[in-house]
């Protein structure tokens, strides 16, 4: 299983694209690592430098409709490649979703107000996740400030974390 | 219970549930291009199981960069070539064959009513205008596909949109899409089926239906899907003729897969067209529309027609007769980019060809290009695109460029103005 554990990345906007988190342009390449330096390259957010915060990060947590657009497998890959594996937020668009799952990568989804609190507690400060896939819980922690986020998976999302992905799992189940 | 056309597929190509909410479909139709194939095939390789479940049922085409235009597309371009001709994938469409993936596959025949088919591209909903259930997966998905012929959907519910009315003329099905998108949202159809239906959708032509089915991913959609009917069967007789003794025994045979009166619907939305003007977006995301008049006058550097959502012989025709006789502002760059090399070389027999090069156009091969900025027609940081395609993400044609989503005809008019602009008038 991946490692979900590590320092927050949070990004403050609903509906962040696939064109957004890689843009199409480095969709030439052929192998995932090669996408590493341009994850986020694209996205505009107030303050948000790509280059220096996405370094040592090992989680996202965003709002809604979160992976929207492309198909682009390149997306998680290239969050993947950069040491994040779980992205937390409202909801994801299907293709993300199902993307993450099939390389064994967590997304979570959490109810709006989790979301809403999250924000406005955690963003701003340096937060740290660490996930219990058991109990299927987060934890959050900054200084000062902790808290804990129950989560559910459907059986085959999970099936698929443990397996490390659906290559894996469909080579045994088809 | 009555079932949807979604569940009637899902039905019928089920494999298992290994959780009860997700199911494991058989699949009819694998298709595969040049950016997200390649991935796949390497892994597969590296895997040591370098297989494909069917060669028959796997279409390739290389679309999205051709000709190559580095090393590294060239690359991309070998890998699924060597892959096609090392598996015996007949249908594999290399150049001077080939066009934009969601046009070429339809007019090849590959798509019926009742299929089950993926490939590694969010518009594959295209092909739910046949009546299939058609959708856009990743690259793992496709991989899995590919080897095992299988994949994995959550149960789908499904979001009933009847188009009501009668359109204008001069209103076209990508004007119908993008209000559809404005009402409803980008997020508005995540994680369902779209099933339109309705008097406006059976009066369209398959290639109306596929502009309109091709942008339900922009509103998050699974598929987009129509109820097959003599129009589908019309336009698969070629393909079909020797399978069925006439059209009227293809349609029996297809009705099988339309929605029962008592299907169960997530939602239902009438949607009525009847006062639909020409519409365009503006902003950054697929669901900022409006009509084009209120946006009249705004500037744009360049004018792309073309695309897996408008490259189709129809969306020609429509921007060519705006374009007879008049000629490309000189602020403007206009690319034409026909989608297949059938549309090129019908557009050629019935003069659209001279009409878009009188009027200053440059004609390009069919090729996905320009659409996601990868090449043809790249926009620099700060230009203004008004585009047929299907996305207007921020850079979404080049780096800090702008794209303003709108049909061929407003597209052809904008060229002529050189500010966004339409040759629609409301009846006195």
């Amino acid at each position: 299983m991946k490692d979900f554990n590590g320092k927050v990345l949070f990004l403050d906007r609903s509906d962040i694209n696939t064109d957004e988190i890689i843009p199409a342009r480095y969709l030439t390449e052929v192998t995932k690592e090669a996408l590493k330096p341009y994850l986020l390259e694209d996205l505009e957010l107030p303050g948000f430098v790509p280059s220096r915060d996405i370094q040592e990060k090992k989680a996202v947590i965003s709002r809604s409709n979160f992976g929207c657009g492309s198909s682009r497998e390149h997306a998680p890959w290239a969050f993947e490649v950069n040491g994040i594996n779980v992205v937390i937020a409202e909801n994801f668009a299907r293709i993300f979703r199902q993307n993450m799952f099939n390389c064994g990568m967590l997304a979570v989804e959490l109810s709006r107000e989790e979301i809403e609190g999250i924000f406005t507690d955690f963003a701003g400060e340096e937060t740290s996740l660490s996930v219990d896939f058991e109990q299927r819980r987060l934890y959050l922690e900054s200084k000062g400030k902790k808290a804990v986020y129950p989560f559910s998976l459907t059986g085959f999302d999970a099936d698929l974390i443990t397996a490390g992905g659906w290559v894996a799992y469909a080579d045994i189940n088809y | 219970m009555g079932k949807t056309i979604a569940e009637k597929i899902f039905e019928s190509h089920r494999v298992n549930s290994p959780d009860g909410q997700v199911e494991v479909l058989r699949l009819d139709r694998v298709f595969c291009h040049e950016i997200t194939t390649p991935i796949a095939i390497t892994d597969l390789m590296d895997r040591g199981m370098d297989r494909v479940f069917d060669p028959d049922k796997i279409k390739a085409v290389i679309d999205h960069v051709t000709p190559a235009k580095d090393s590294k597309t060239a690359l991309q371009g070998k890998i699924l070539r060597d892959w096609a001709r090392r598996h015996g994938i007949r249908d594999f469409f290399d150049i001077g064959q080939n066009g934009v993936c969601h046009a070429l596959f339809p007019e090849k025949g590959f798509v019926r009513p009742g299929f089950t088919v993926i490939m590694g591209d969010s518009h594959t909903c295209t092909h739910g205008a046949f009546g299939a259930f058609a959708a856009g997966v990743g690259t793992t998905d496709l991989e899995v596909g590919i080897l095992k012929g299988v994949c994995a959907f959550r149960r789908p519910a499904t979001i009933r949109i009847e188009i009501t009315g009668t359109l204008k003329p001069g209103v076209a099905a990508k004007d119908v899409i993008l209000s559809i998108i404005g009402r409803i949202g980008v997020n508005g159809a995540t994680d369902h089926v779209i099933e339109f239906t309705g008097p406006v959708v059976k009066a369209m032509t398959m290639e109306e239906r596929m502009t309109l089915c091709n942008m339900a991913i922009e509103a998050g959609g699974t598929s987009g899907i129509c109820a097959p009917d003599e129009t589908t069967v019309a336009f698969l007789w070629p393909f079909i003729k020797e399978e069925y003794n006439s059209p009227g025994a293809a349609l029996a045979e297809y009705r099988r897969w339309c929605a029962d009166e008592d299907a169960v619907y997530a939602r239902e939305i009438t949607h009525d067209v009847s006062d639909l003007t020409p519409q365009a977006t503006f902003g950054f995301k697929p669901d900022q529309v409006k009509a084009v008049a209120e946006m009249a006058g705004t500037p744009v550097d360049q004018v792309y027609i073309g695309s897996c959502t408008n490259g189709r012989i129809e969306d020609l025709r429509a921007a060519a007769a705006v374009l007879k006789g008049k000629t490309v502002s000189p602020a403007v760059r206009a690319i034409l980019a026909p989608a297949t090399p059938e549309v090129y070389r019908q557009a050629l027999k019935e003069g659209l060809i001279d009409t878009f090069l009188d009027a200053g156009f440059c004609v390009t091969n069919p090729t996905c290009g320009a659409c996601l900025g990868m090449s043809n027609g790249v926009l620099a940081d700060g230009e203004v695109c008004a585009s047929t395609t299907n996305r207007n993400f921020k850079g979404r044609m080049g780096k800090g460029g702008t794209v303003h989503l709108m049909s061929p005809a407003s597209a052809a008019a904008t060229a002529v103005a050189g500010t966004i602009s339409t040759l629609f008038r409301e009846a006195e």
